[in-house]
């Protein structure tokens, strides 16, 4: 949970402040002290066991599946969790599993360090498909749909992917590598765009759902806003999530209910989750369907879609047991 | 959590379109409701554009003034800001939202007056008004010149406000030290230096600021502080609170009311936003000073340019903003205290009670920041008996929030103790207050008879 954004200085001179020995070669932002490469793994590692010691994030024997995308931040996690579990003796199954949305020639690079991790931590690799888990991989669903819109089949299947590819393999837990930006980034998203139900709860360490698909302009601002603001103080950073933690919504506000998606149990506050409006529209033959403002259609081509429904089911959300 | 749009490849995808196609749709809507551009509220003139907002470009120029005149009225009246028998003053800058509040409390007063004149019985009285300026000349770097001749300006809007007239107080912010010793300003000018932060430099001076103000109004018996926080500035309060980590006390700064102050402060303005109120300026012609200012680098500047690149994109931004922060729970202190006192009128007291509405909800604070004088959250109320350190400046140090400590306090033991030394009286006493231990030694002696935290919410 920490930035990544350690910037090596090569300043001649300075001597880590830990162990005083060492030539300094970070300055970590969360600190501002110099450090060198040791001192800093250590304080690293160490701060995130007890992380999870406190938090107790996981129970022995459990399965527990790395969320890998072959990017920094699940790199990282992969191999501090593979530490930490041979180190402090967790006992835990630890797995890596990737998601590939079936893109001719764009998961090639990451599934590659994917792969890499690996065999690198000898963490056992789980690879699930879009085909697997819808049935549907995403050059034929731009086959289908064109290259207009199909930035919302990718987003909302992409958010449930890792679940499914979890619940697909008897995963007890699924751990992610968002660091501490992106929960600030959350945070500011939540508050500008007046999510109250999520800002409750987006700072929390367990969570039962992942973010969601916003393709609005102010997300590069935030971005951007978290950047800057990182260079002017970098402790604003974990200050932003300390706000969101101590954020009490008042009870008398009214919270959207949480539902279940009534076809694959997914976490929905409609009948059904997107996804499976969605994949319902693909396989129906009318891939415009859950696309644009037509709120609560659902509902109502529930009748009529029965029968396609049938056939379909045994394939992707009727196998999934949440 | 922060997964959308890498996947997609193609130049074409829904989020561009949707971004570019936004602006011209809009405009053709506005265009279509309102094809002869006039006021949709009295049909008669010719509306006006420019202020902002979900409104802009609805009405006329009347009817825009009566509309934001209303916005200030109601939050007045919903939360009981004024009563016939207060004393407002009102924290006057020269900048357009305080010079609007400035109007509006003088129409407010002069309806009063009005309708005083005319009644028989004479039950409610008018509420009087002052205003205060607070000349910062000491700590900011703006020629003497150039503040002389705000002050000018300021006596000039003060004294075409009348009937009924205003007292006006000019204080230089210095007046937080007793002028008995004479070396305030020096001391002042010691204090400001000390803190390195250019952020916290800002945020010391808003302390100092309110100091200043209640001060004014203790002395000169005023019963309310009026400020022109507008919505525009508590957005950029709310982003830049959360910024500084300050989650817990947020909401005590964001409500209508709050009166964990000596004299409670209300803010009137809290639902207009700052082009309405540019607007009102240039449509009535009303005089604003804006002092020359440096360069601005704090956190402060960077979240007030951020949010108003948000409002540009969406023009209710800002309010949404307020109104996510405005669902956090409030504080006790959040609502104008019932008047107890027997000898004030009975109609007086009676239209207080009708309009304080009572909120739902609050959260209690028992313990405060001695600098910035917010809320402290259970972590950081300092156990005393755990405390072994005898030198005033580290009990200081330590009763102070997270966020004060660490933008505003020196971090060397030293130079806090000089820091300590030239703080103004009334902050120091706050600490020694806190730290006296009486208040956890009192809670721990009833501590069966207290109701939980969490009955008291329900």
């Amino acid at each position: 949970m920490e930035g990544e954004g350690e910037r090596e200085r090569k300043r001649g001179g300075r001597v880590c402040c830990v162990c005083n020995e060492a030539r300094a070669s970070v300055k970590r932002p969360k600190t501002l002290q110099h450090m060198c490469r040791e001192c800093f793994f250590h304080a690293f590692e160490s701060e995130i066991h007890h992380l999870i010691l406190n938090n107790s994030l996981f129970s022995p024997g459990e399965r527990v599946a790395i969320g890998a995308s072959g990017g920094k931040d699940s790199t990282v996690l992969a191999y501090v969790l593979s530490k930490l579990n041979r180190l402090h003796n967790y006992g835990l199954h630890l797995f890596l599993l990737s998601v590939d949305e079936g893109i001719t020639g764009y998961r090639d690079d990451s599934l590659q360090t994917v792969h890499r991790n690996h065999l690198q931590y000898q963490l056992p690799l789980q690879v699930v498909s879009y085909k697997d888990l819808y049935g549907w991989t995403m050059d034929q669903i731009v086959d289908v749909i064109g290259f207009k819109n199909n930035c919302t089949f990718c987003g909302v299947f992409r958010r449930q992917a890792l679940d499914r590819g979890a619940a697909l393999l008897k995963v007890d837990k699924l751990v992610t590598g968002h660091n501490a930006d992106d929960i600030a980034e959350t945070v500011l998203l939540n508050l500008l765009r007046g999510d109250v139900a999520r800002l409750s709860r987006c700072t929390s360490i367990t969570t039962g759902e992942d973010g969601i698909y916003s393709p609005n302009a102010y997300r590069g601002f935030a971005r951007e806003f978290i950047k800057d603001l990182e260079r002017i103080r970098p402790r604003a950073i974990l200050d932003i999530i300390k706000s969101g933690e101590n954020f009490r919504i008042s009870t008398t506000t009214k919270m959207p209910e949480q539902g279940t998606c009534q076809r694959c149990g997914y976490i929905s506050s409609q009948k059904w989750c997107k996804a499976c409006v969605l994949l319902d529209g693909l396989n129906r033959g009318l891939p415009k369907l859950g696309i644009g403002r037509s709120r609560g259609s659902v509902g109502s081509e529930n009748g009529n879609g029965s029968k396609v429904e049938k056939s379909i089911q045994g394939k992707q959300c009727g196998t999934l047991d949440f | 959590m922060a997964c959308n749009g890498s996947g997609c490849q193609s130049g074409s995808c829904y989020k561009d379109e949707d971004a570019t196609c936004n602006q011209p749709i809009k405009s053709e809507e506005t265009d279509s409701t309102n094809p002869t551009n006039v006021c949709i509220k009295c049909k008669l003139n010719d509306a006006v554009s420019g202020y902002g907002g979900i409104d802009d470009g609805r009405f006329c120029a009347d009817c825009f003034k009566t509309n934001l005149f209303g916005k200030f009225r109601f939050a007045v009246t919903s939360n009981a800001m004024i009563t016939p028998t207060d004393k407002v003053l009102v924290a006057f800058s020269g900048g357009p939202s305080s010079r609007v509040a400035l109007q509006f409390v003088h129409d407010m007063q002069e309806r009063a007056q009005r309708n005083f004149d005319a009644s028989r019985d004479r039950s409610l009285p008018v509420f009087g008004v002052g205003v205060v300026f607070i000349d910062e000349g000491a700590v900011l770097s703006i020629p003497s010149s150039e503040m002389e001749e705000a002050v000018e300006v300021v006596r000039e809007v003060v004294s075409s406000l009348v009937p009924p007239r205003k007292e006006l107080h000019v204080v230089p912010i210095e007046t937080v030290y007793p002028s008995d010793s004479g070396d305030g300003k020096e001391r002042l000018i010691k204090v400001m230096n000390t803190v390195s932060d250019p952020t916290g430099r800002e945020d010391m001076l808003i302390c100092l600021r309110m100091l200043a103000l209640q001060k004014v109004a203790s002395e000169c018996g005023y019963n309310r502080i009026v400020l022109g926080s507008c919505i525009s500035r508590i957005a950029c309060h709310v982003i830049s609170a959360t910024v500084k980590g300050q989650g817990y006390s947020l909401p005590a700064d964001i409500q209508y009311v709050d009166a964990r102050w000596e004299v409670p402060v209300v803010l009137p303005l809290r639902d207009c936003f700052a082009q309405e109120i540019n607007m009102l300026c240039h449509l009535d012609g009303l005089k604003t000073v804006k002092l020359s200012t440096g360069p601005c680098s704090s956190i402060n500047g960077l979240v007030s340019s951020f949010v108003s690149l948000l409002q540009e994109e969406n023009p209710s931004r800002e309010s949404t903003i307020v109104r996510t922060a405005g669902k956090l729970t409030p504080f006790q202190f959040n609502r104008i205290p019932e008047i107890i006192d027997g000898n004030v009128p009975l109609a007086t007291r009676r239209r207080q009670k009708r309009y304080n509405l009572k909120s739902n909800e609050s959260v209690s604070s028992e313990s405060f920041c001695p600098l910035c004088n917010s809320p402290l959250n259970k972590s950081e109320i300092v156990d005393w008996s755990n405390m072994d350190s005898h030198q005033n400046s580290d009990n200081f140090y330590n009763t102070c929030c997270s966020s004060c400590q660490f933008q505003i306090l020196p971090s060397d033991s030293t130079s806090m103790e000089q820091f300590y030394m030239d703080l103004p009286q009334s902050m120091v006493g706050r600490a020694k207050q806190a730290s006296n231990g009486d208040l956890s030694l009192l809670r721990e002696q009833i501590q069966d008879f207290l109701l939980s935290d969490g009955e008291d919410e329900k």
